[in-house]
């Protein structure tokens, strides 16, 4: 995941200023709640951006997260709170004099205007010079590879095509700030994957702020700085797409990011180096400390399908449970093993068939599987 | 049941056996239709515009007749055609007809458009009983509403009447038998026909559109002039034509509200037709009428399809 900001490259704090607790944020959220009626759409979010970012914000369709991007871009207005932009309060700032710019899920391309015409509707109203605006548009074609369309009207161009003019158009006046709704959202998938390393070279390129609404997880874990995602208005957890998968905060983030498997237990005592968590399903489980949990407590322990590990011989680790393998989907360079629990409970296990080769699982057969006290992690909600 | 019914599909019936499909045959009733009422109707009065009147039965004469030695001869002309290029009755009455429906549509586009886009942006419960106040007025006849309106308009009617009592005027207003009578009849009287097509084109057109407008830097006034005007062109388009049209020809409200000196094309072939009993100059005079209407509409379907606005 997150393949063009390398995981080789240092974790210095100028690439990475959220890690830095005295970073000045970009964009600056605070308290925002938006109240449409009795409904509250956006409630009471607060979330700091930084220069240069590519912010997924995630969820499910109706957490809100459109409603706070339109509310950035000034269609909306915010019942409390404040949205603080480069220091600028944004709140009496009409959409047209905001310096933000926004790409539609729909695109809205005018229909009426040629490809050239709407990249340059938005440095027109700006009153920039005739010369200017014809050396820009050309700029900015080039940069989305529209050149040779330039005289087309949307209506002559495909969907990849008609994406790649919003985008354009959006960037073209260089806001400070681009959001985006949704902008793969109406392409079809291998498009869409192409797409996705395309946004994200261009964002580079510009270095501008891009605010990037969607409800793909798997978009946002290849495009994202950081991720924020969102449920009932709320933002429930923010982090590097890395932190997302591999700390989960709830048992909704876990699951609504990738697979994982759930298992209840209760906490049973606590020594300074481990911690054991009992659990109906695959009965004790060594975890490492956990802070802040007092025994007999309620958690959950999420395990990634692929931190198991499956064998027909019973291994050493102190974490393992007997499963009878239910299901073996191959899904080339790993296989997907659906495992039933002796209480009736499907586990799901995914393991690279390089490994597997000396010891073949099939159908139907009895397995060990096992995980490490440091693959499970406990969640308290 | 998915086996066809008897009949259907298994063996063709006689109109499908004459090579006729479902499909010719709706197409086939207005086709009828217009050739019946439309077509037929149009090349009886090219042919009678051809004769010259005669006081017969019908009182126009023939086209053909048989000469001494038995060979038909040829007696049409283009007579009454010159006639009305020649008098300049017609040709007023013509260019006046056009002024006054030109004018009157561009009142009504006015009046319209406001009217159109305010229902358009209107949230839904209100948007109903606004669009209901528009088509209201066709529930009562169109002859007692313009006879309503020689009631405001009269020497005596309430508008005079309220001017005077207020004291704006001393005298009457002379407003009854007027061109500007003419107008407001026909203004009133097509309004919906503008506003209905306008509401159903401006409803069409994604928020988003503006939205983006503004986005990029429009002020609502840039907007409304570079997105929302451009992309209701068609409306415009469709009800200037619903209005201008059916204006051109307009001969009740001229009749009731006009005087003397309004002159439309609509009185002058009632009374050729009626009072003169002169069918051939009457039919030459209803083919160039629609010759003028025609040909705008044809200009402007085309206009239409290069832009690509259509549909």
């Amino acid at each position: 995941m997150n393949h063009h900001r390398s995981a080789a490259q240092p974790l210095a704090a100028d690439t990475k200023p959220w890690r830095d607790a005295s970073a000045r944020p970009f964009l600056s959220i605070r308290g925002v709640t938006k109240q449409f009626g009795l409904f509250t759409a956006v409630d009471d979010v607060s979330l700091d951006i930084f220069r240069g970012e590519l912010f997924c914000l995630l969820g499910a369709s109706g957490c809100g997260k459109s409603t706070l991007l339109r509310m950035l871009a000034g269609f909306e207005a915010p019942t409390a709170g404040a949205l603080l932009l480069d220091g600028q309060d944004m709140a009496a700032v009409p959409p047209h004099r905001r310096p933000t710019n926004m790409m539609f899920q729909s695109y809205a391309l005018f229909p009426h205007m040629t490809v050239e015409k709407n990249v340059a509707y938005g440095l027109q109203r700006e009153g920039v010079a005739r010369a200017e605006i014809r050396t820009r548009v050309a700029e900015m074609l080039k940069l989305v590879k529209l050149e040779a369309l330039a005289a087309r009207k949307p209506h002559q161009l495909s969907g990849g095509q008609r994406q790649r003019v919003a985008l354009a158009r959006a960037l073209i006046k260089r806001p400070k700030l681009l959001l985006l709704d949704e902008p793969l959202g109406a392409l079809d998938k291998k498009l869409r994957e192409e797409t996705q390393f395309e946004l994200v070279r261009i964002q580079e390129t510009l270095g501008t702020t891009f605010i990037v609404v969607t409800h793909d997880q798997e978009e946002a874990m290849t495009i994202a700085t950081r991720i924020g995602i969102m449920r009932d208005g709320q933002i429930i957890q923010v982090g590097e797409p890395r932190e997302i998968y591999e700390a989960p905060e709830s048992r909704y983030v876990a699951d609504f990011i990738g697979s994982v498997n759930l298992f209840e237990g209760r906490v049973d005592a606590a020594a300074p180096d481990a911690m054991r968590i009992v659990t109906a399903d695959i009965g004790p489980v060594i975890v490492p400390p956990q802070p802040g949990l007092k025994a007999g407590q309620t958690v959950w322990i999420a395990l990634r399908p692929e931190r198991i590990g499956l064998g027909h011989a019973e291994p050493a680790a102190s974490n393992r449970f007997r499963a009878t393998v239910e299901d073996v989907g191959y899904m080339g360079q790993l296989s997907v093993y659906r495992l039933r629990l002796p209480g009736g409970r499907l586990v799901q296990a995914s393991l690279s068939n390089r490994l597997m080769d000396d010891d073949p699982i099939s159908w139907d057969e009895q397995v060990w599987a096992s995980f490490s006290p440091a693959a499970a992690r406990v969640l308290t909600e | 049941m998915s086996a066809p019914a008897e009949g259907q599909g298994a063996r063709p019936g006689l109109l499908g056996r004459l090579g006729f499909s479902g499909r010719t045959l709706v197409i086939a009733v207005p086709m009828l239709w217009l050739l019946l009422f439309f077509l037929v109707p149009f090349f009886v009065l090219g042919r009678i515009s051809l004769s010259d009147p005669m006081l017969a039965r019908p009182p126009y004469t023939p086209l053909f007749e048989r000469g001494p030695d038995g060979s038909l001869e040829w007696l049409g002309d283009l007579e009454n055609y010159a006639l009305l290029w020649a008098d300049s009755l017609y040709r007023n009455a013509y260019l006046s007809s056009i002024g006054i429906a030109f004018t009157s549509t561009v009142f009504a586009l006015l009046i319209g458009y406001p009217i159109a886009y305010y229902i358009a942006r209107s949230p839904e419960p209100r948007r109903t009983i606004l669009l209901l106040l528009v088509i209201l007025p066709f529930w009562t006849s169109f002859l007692l509403r313009v006879y309503a309106w020689m009631g405001f308009l009269q020497r005596e009617g309430l508008i005079n009447s309220f001017l005077l009592w207020v004291g704006v005027i001393d005298a009457p207003l002379q407003m009854m038998q007027t061109t500007f009578a003419v107008q407001l009849g026909i203004v009133y009287t097509y309004l919906p026909f503008m506003i209905l097509p306008l509401y159903a084109n401006l409803t069409k057109i994604d928020e988003a559109f503006f939205e983006a407008s503004a986005d990029l830097g429009a002020s609502p006034v840039v907007t409304f002039l570079t997105v929302t005007l451009p992309l209701s062109v068609p409306g415009i388009i469709a009800g200037c034509m619903l209005v201008f049209i059916p204006a051109i020809g307009e001969y009740v409200i001229p009749a009731l509200l006009g005087g003397p000196d309004t002159l439309m094309i609509g009185r002058v072939l009632w009374d050729e037709f009626f009072s003169a009993r002169d069918w051939p100059v009457a039919a030459s005079v209803a083919i160039v009428m629609l010759f003028l209407v025609v040909l705008p509409v044809m200009w402007l379907q085309d206009y239409l399809d290069r832009r690509g606005l259509k549909g």
